[in-house]
């Protein structure tokens, strides 16, 4: 796992998208803060961190998108499925290097609250509850970029799917709007991301929904592990 | 070291391997040969644990590879058809990877520097894969293969896009390794298997079509016994050929004789071939002194692996056609021979067809009668 990981994480610097990703997070996330933080003379930071569910979205699926599809396309699988580990280390490695440089990204925050500090009291609970929040999404994000990137052989692809599925489970809210069946509105208002987040944005630490974003987090890289499991039978 | 038990791998419909066992033993190189698409890199792809098998079993060093596959994996250095390289990454980083993701224990620096020394690749160690040669990379691919010195070596056509110095090189290189390691080695050139394989199987079809020495293989397969003769006649004309053409036919034991063309002036060679088990050589001794004729030459042609590469990928029609034209000596003659990688069965004309052309396309018969006993010289 560990090996796995240290190439990942050299992958993404070597590619250049560790710089796409750093620059775009941290250029975005700085306009909301500016505007959002400094622009309204506050130093409630929740503003920011529910803007931020979009970046979030738009930037997971440029991580994850060539973290399996570009093996299998240049058969570097057959080295890593014919070395002594086994595909929990491989998907595993892979996922923590992902979202290790998503943690990267996301501890600008810690540089805008100090800068908030000498223009305010920092309050920081929330800050750290949103930090948390954010966190996890990224976790179950991240682990759906990787699912996805385990079934094509193209990262373009991967990237636009990802992205999709990304979106779809954004609107799922309005979505759920626009139905009339109580149960399924119900089924879907339960499987929202955006609300579970947004909870953490208003100051409120919802243990079902940090069990439920772990729990998506660890169904889709258990998922991967069967997308590569099942590609040696078939 | 390395025990295949009815191994059969399914694709949809596709039986791409059917109910394969072999054994290799411990210091033994064994080469897989067969035409494109016969199964050779499917079944080395269930023996490295890339793929699993639909049934049968595989035991590595008496580990069954699905059932411990991390262990029997530790076993196996393995080189794919295409080396399972990071284009993006350095010789040495992408080596000190591997390294790290074998768990090797050996001391690193001096590992490494003992694998590039041993596959010639030191002095491209800083460099980028992506910026080397395709033979380069082949080599970066054999020394993922030997990180951690792995009992078992599995090389998928490893000299593919080597030029002609560096297929020696490494040739040598796995005759070295096949002292200390178990080799199993895929190749569809025909000489290389023969030069560095202790043993062969032929895979045809998903089916081990034959399995042994190249000898052994030969010998099973056909109990031919064939040669070709040079033999000077008194007139020095084409009715010596005749002459000397029907007299050998009339040996006991002779199957079947053709007479060649002019090889020196006036004088033909005649290829011979007699029945099972009998060796003609002292009854054809016996009539040239009778008759006053001289052997010029006398050469034993065995079947070579290419003829029993051949002989067993082309089918049965082919075979058929062999059988019958060694019963009747006048019928068409088909010359088996590999143009552009396809296997091409062309008719040759007749006896007695061939003698009157035979002035006008005598360059273009010795450029296909070349190709006929390529292997032999």
């Amino acid at each position: 796992m560990g090996a796995i990981y240290r190439r990942e994480m050299g992958a993404f610097f070597t590619s250049g998208i560790a710089y796409v990703f750093l620059s775009v997070f941290f250029l975005l996330s700085g306009i909301f803060f500016f505007n959002g933080v400094i622009g309204s003379f506050t130093t409630n930071t929740s503003t920011m961190f529910s803007s931020m569910f979009i970046i979030v979205l738009f930037l997971i699926p440029i991580l994850t998108m060539k973290l399996l599809s570009e093996e299998k396309k240049n058969r570097t699988d057959q080295g890593l499925l014919t070395a002594p580990v086994g595909l929990w280390s491989i998907v595993l490695g892979k996922y923590l290097a992902a979202l290790t440089l998503f943690i990267i990204a996301e501890s600008i925050v810690f540089v805008y609250s100090v800068i908030l500090s000498y223009l305010g009291t920092v309050a920081w609970p929330p800050l750290l509850g949103n930090y948390f929040a954010m966190l996890i999404l990224g976790a179950a994000f991240i682990a759906i970029g990787l699912f996805i990137s385990s079934l094509t052989e193209n990262q373009m692809a991967a990237a636009v799917a990802s992205m999709v599925v990304l979106l779809l489970l954004y609107l799922l809210d309005s979505i759920a709007s626009l139905v009339s069946n109580e149960y399924l509105k119900k089924g879907l208002n339960a499987l929202s991301f955006y609300s579970r987040y947004v909870e953490f944005t208003g100051g409120v630490f919802s243990l079902p929904s940090v069990v439920f974003f772990l729990s998506v987090a660890f169904f889709f890289i258990f998922l991967t592990v069967r997308v590569l499991d099942k590609r040696r039978w078939s | 070291m390395i025990e295949v038990k009815n191994l059969s791998k399914r694709y949809g419909d596709k039986q791409a391997v059917n109910n394969i066992s072999f054994k290799v033993e411990k210091g033994e190189i064994l080469g897989f040969l067969g035409p494109n698409g016969a199964g050779k890199s499917t079944t080395m792809n269930m023996l490295t644990g890339y793929i699993s098998s639909t049934s049968g079993q595989i035991l590595v060093n008496g580990v069954d590879i699905l059932e411990d596959p991390i262990a029997a994996k530790a076993n196996i250095g393995y080189l794919p058809e295409i080396p399972p390289l990071y284009v993006d990454m350095t010789v040495d980083a992408y080596l000190g990877f591997m390294y790290d993701l074998k768990k090797c224990k050996l001391p690193r620096k001096a590992h490494l520097n003992d694998v590039c020394n041993l596959c010639k690749i030191s002095g491209v160690r800083n460099r980028l894969i992506r910026n080397l040669s395709k033979g380069y990379k082949q080599r970066v691919g054999l020394a993922q293969a030997l990180i951690n010195n792995p009992p078992v070596l599995i090389l998928d056509e490893p000299t593919v896009g080597l030029d002609p110095n560096q297929i020696i090189e490494i040739r040598t290189l796995i005759k070295k390794l096949g002292k200390s390691h178990t080799v199993i080695l895929s190749s569809h050139i025909l000489p290389e298997i023969q030069a560095v394989c202790d043993r062969i199987i032929i895979i045809n079809k998903g089916v081990v079509a034959a399995n042994g020495t190249a000898d052994e293989i030969a010998r099973n397969i056909t109990n031919e016994h064939k040669m070709t003769l040079r033999i000077e006649g008194s007139t020095h004309t084409a009715s010596d050929k005749k002459e000397i053409a029907d007299a050998i036919r009339a040996l006991g034991g002779v199957k079947y004789v053709r007479a060649d063309m002019e090889r020196e002036k006036g004088i033909y060679d005649y290829d011979v071939e007699a029945e099972e088990k009998v060796d003609i050589r002292r009854a054809i001794n016996d009539l040239c002194r009778e008759k006053g004729w001289n052997i010029l030459m006398l050469q034993l042609s065995d079947l070579t692996l290419e003829d029993i590469f051949l002989k067993i990928t082309m089918g049965d029609t082919v075979v058929g056609d062999v059988s019958q034209q060694t019963e009747t000596s006048s019928g068409p003659k088909l010359n088996l021979k590999v143009e552009d990688g396809q296997l091409i069965a062309t008719e040759q004309l007749s006896d007695a067809a061939e003698e009157i052309l035979e002035e006008s396309a005598a360059d273009m018969n010795k450029a296909d009668d070349e190709e006929e006993n390529g292997g032999e010289e």
